[in-house]
């Protein structure tokens, strides 16, 4: 089992960084797995325990310049880590100026992935800092609980607006309400509301757009407008939602929601080279 | 004593004070006929800083020639006067220090722009002369940086790490962060920093060695080396031996005086990089070195799964009893003179009492020179129960010493 990659490209240094910060922000501890063509930073809290759920996708060659992968058998070319995001996007954040830097699976006191950093230095020597960050290799027997989370059949699925203009909203009402009502339709609109015995506050978006292959499932070519309208509503614990949204470090290409109602509320984000999913779970 | 600082130069001051103010609780001022001289001591008094700052450093310098005056001040009341760093540069155009010793007051005049005068009047108490004994000169290794490399440097370390190792031969010299020995391996990242000699303006080497001190207070010392980009010198020897940094203008000398652990307390993972490692030779290609798989098979073959992943820490099985003839060796004392007889008694029993309490880290403490084995070092075998005996009786120091 062996595991090198490379990143020379200043760009793109900067850019895995971003993603590192992203995932780390959303959680303390992921699981890494790494395949020939793709890296996977997941967590999969029970949804039982009110836990959250992640997936985030990145197809290498896009970032790496080198990646060399011998994975656990010839049958099963992968490795599945886990890790805490934190130290690597510390390992990450003090080398940005590298001239390279090397990620690398290596044996120390215990399974290491080694971020090696060639960095600028005074004389024609290189300087070199070599982060050791702890990892756990996750056997063979585990990995089916690292598959990607299935989409449960959605009601409605709507493009986000602005996530910065979303998270403003949300940080506001998270100061009157600990939870917070999610709601759209099949008419592009989506509605922020916090209910409490005090208050009520809703904010509405409106013309934000549906995804198309909402209308493909079933009788969608035959909706009447009163079912275009119908809101699909879920109850979410509003700290995971801002979470959610305060770990975004750029505004994806295409942001879009999907509400299972009472049941889950499911987003993904889409960069060039990175996809992101992140499933909330309603409370009661 | 009276004196006026002016200029470009009050902000100078203001950097020391605050530099001195991260590392200990309390000022010592005493003016001298070289200058005058701020220091101060941490709580556990494994680190010392000291600023003289020469008469030439004032516009207007006179200090007592007849009697001689020392006190000590609360550091924050002191930082308090140097506030804003940005407005003293922007508004300050005068500091006049007063020591009057028959009111026993301390005062702090800043003469601000449109003739805004600000004073602070300060209480101080009396105080024994604080002098760390160290002698930087018979230090066999010298090495000299810009601020910016070592800044650089310390950059890599989380703002969280207490201690850091140094490890230096004739070619380089390798930081990187030390891990007390009951930190779970596992759960540790470990960052280690390789700069070349020739990055240094000054490397001299003679033994090669490696020591481990503070990182908070090394901060503390760069934050100022930095606003006024005075190369640092690093003195030290063998561990165990302090380390002191040093800066010198024309106008100033400074002086951090930090512990080093000795060595018996280096962990078990610095026996095979002591003092002879070499640096690794990065191999051409070590795609091929990096096997994980014997931990695969460990982990397949082993029952629980979850805990060979995170071998225990392999104990050492010769760590070194505490010898008696390590108090021989402490070159590192602080003297104390006192004028009155009941000070001295007073510092007596604070030594007594100072030296009753373990130091935090089993640095030599500066002062009394002792080290206070725990009793996971005794044993070797320690099993789990005894390391919780040790870490009680540390508890109790920790509520003891804020």
């Amino acid at each position: 089992m062996r595991f090198r990659a490379k990143i020379v490209d200043f760009g793109c240094l900067n850019n895995f960084t971003r993603i590192v910060n992203t995932i780390s922000k959303l959680t303390k501890s992921c699981t890494l797995q790494l395949t020939v063509d793709n890296l996977y930073f997941m967590l999969s809290d029970k949804v039982a325990s009110g836990g959250v759920s992640m997936w985030c996708e990145l197809s290498q060659g896009s970032f790496f310049d080198e990646f060399q992968l011998e994975g656990m058998a010839p049958n099963a070319n992968e490795i599945y880590l886990e890790l805490i995001p934190e130290n690597l996007l510390r390992a990450l954040k003090t080398t940005q100026n590298a001239k390279s830097l090397k990620i690398k699976l290596t044996k120390k006191h215990c399974p290491c992935l080694t971020v090696a950093a060639d960095l600028p230095s005074l004389s024609s020597n290189s300087r070199v800092v070599t982060h050791d960050i702890p990892v756990g290799v996750i056997p063979r027997k585990l990995w089916q609980d690292f598959k990607e989370p299935s989409v449960p059949d959605f009601d409605v699925s709507i493009y986000l607006p602005p996530l910065k203009t979303m998270k403003n909203v949300i940080d506001r009402m998270k100061n009157l309400s600990n939870f917070l009502v999610l709601e759209a339709n099949k008419n592009g609109e989506m509605n922020l509301r916090i209910e409490t015995e005090l208050v009520s506050v809703s904010t509405h978006f409106k013309d934000l757009g549906n995804p198309p292959w909402v209308s493909t499932d079933g009788d969608g070519s035959k909706e009447g407008s009163q079912e275009r309208t119908k809101m699909a509503q879920v109850h979410v614990d509003i700290k995971k939602l801002q979470q959610f949204l305060a770990s975004q470090q750029v505004n994806p290409s295409k942001a879009i929601c999907s509400i299972a109602s009472d049941r889950t509320v499911h987003f993904i984000l889409l960069h060039e080279d990175v996809s992101l999913q992140y499933f909330i779970p309603a409370v009661g | 004593m009276d004196c006026v600082v002016t200029g470009s130069n009050v902000k100078v001051l203001a950097k020391a004070v605050h530099s001195l103010s991260r590392l200990g609780d309390e000022l010592y001022l005493e003016p001298q006929e070289n200058g005058l001289a701020l220091r101060t001591v941490n709580s556990s008094r494994s680190a010392y800083a000291c600023f003289l700052f020469s008469p030439l450093f004032f516009q207007k310098y006179c200090f007592p020639q007849n009697s001689v005056l020392r006190c000590k001040i609360v550091a924050k009341s002191v930082q308090a006067v140097f506030k804003s760093l940005s407005s003293l540069e922007k508004t300050v155009e005068k500091c006049r220090i007063e020591l009057n010793s028959e009111k026993s007051r301390l005062t702090f005049t800043l003469h601000c722009k449109h003739g805004l005068l600000k004073t602070h009047n300060l209480s101080f108490q009396d105080s024994e002369s604080l002098q760390a004994v160290f002698d930087k000169d018979s230090c066999t290794n010298v090495l000299t940086a810009q601020p910016k490399l070592l800044v650089d440097t310390v950059l890599h370390f989380p703002p969280s790490l207490e201690e850091v190792t140094m490890s230096v031969n004739n070619e380089r010299v390798l930081f990187r962060n030390h891990v007390e020995e009951d930190t779970e391996l596992s759960k540790a990242m470990m960052t280690e920093l390789c700069l070349s000699a020739v990055e240094f303006d000054q490397f001299t080497v003679d033994t090669q060695t490696e020591i481990t001190f503070c990182l908070k207070e090394l901060r503390g010392l760069l934050v100022f080396a930095e606003s006024s980009s005075l190369p640092v010198s690093v003195y030290f020897d063998e561990p165990g031996r302090p380390v002191v940094f040093s800066l010198t203008d024309s106008v100033l000398e400074v002086n951090f005086v930090l512990a080093t652990l000795s060595e018996e307390f280096h962990p078990h993972n610095c026996s095979n990089s002591n003092t002879n490692r070499l640096p690794a030779p990065p191999a051409p290609d070590d795609f091929m070195n990096d096997d994980m798989d014997s931990y695969i098979i460990a982990m397949e073959t082993s029952e629980v799964a979850g805990d060979s992943s995170c071998p225990l820490p392999p104990q050492d099985p010769l760590i070194p009893q505490q010898s008696k003839s390590n108090e021989e060796q402490h070159k590192f004392r602080v003297e104390s003179e006192s004028e009155d007889e009941d000070e001295q008694q007073e510092e007596e029993q604070e030594t007594v009492e100072e030296n009753g309490r373990p130091p935090n880290k089993k640095f030599r403490s500066l002062f009394f020179g002792s080290v206070l084995p725990s009793s996971s070092q005794m044993s070797n075998k320690t099993v789990r129960s005894q390391k919780i005996l040790a870490s009680d009786s540390e508890d109790e120091t920790a509520l003891d010493s804020p």
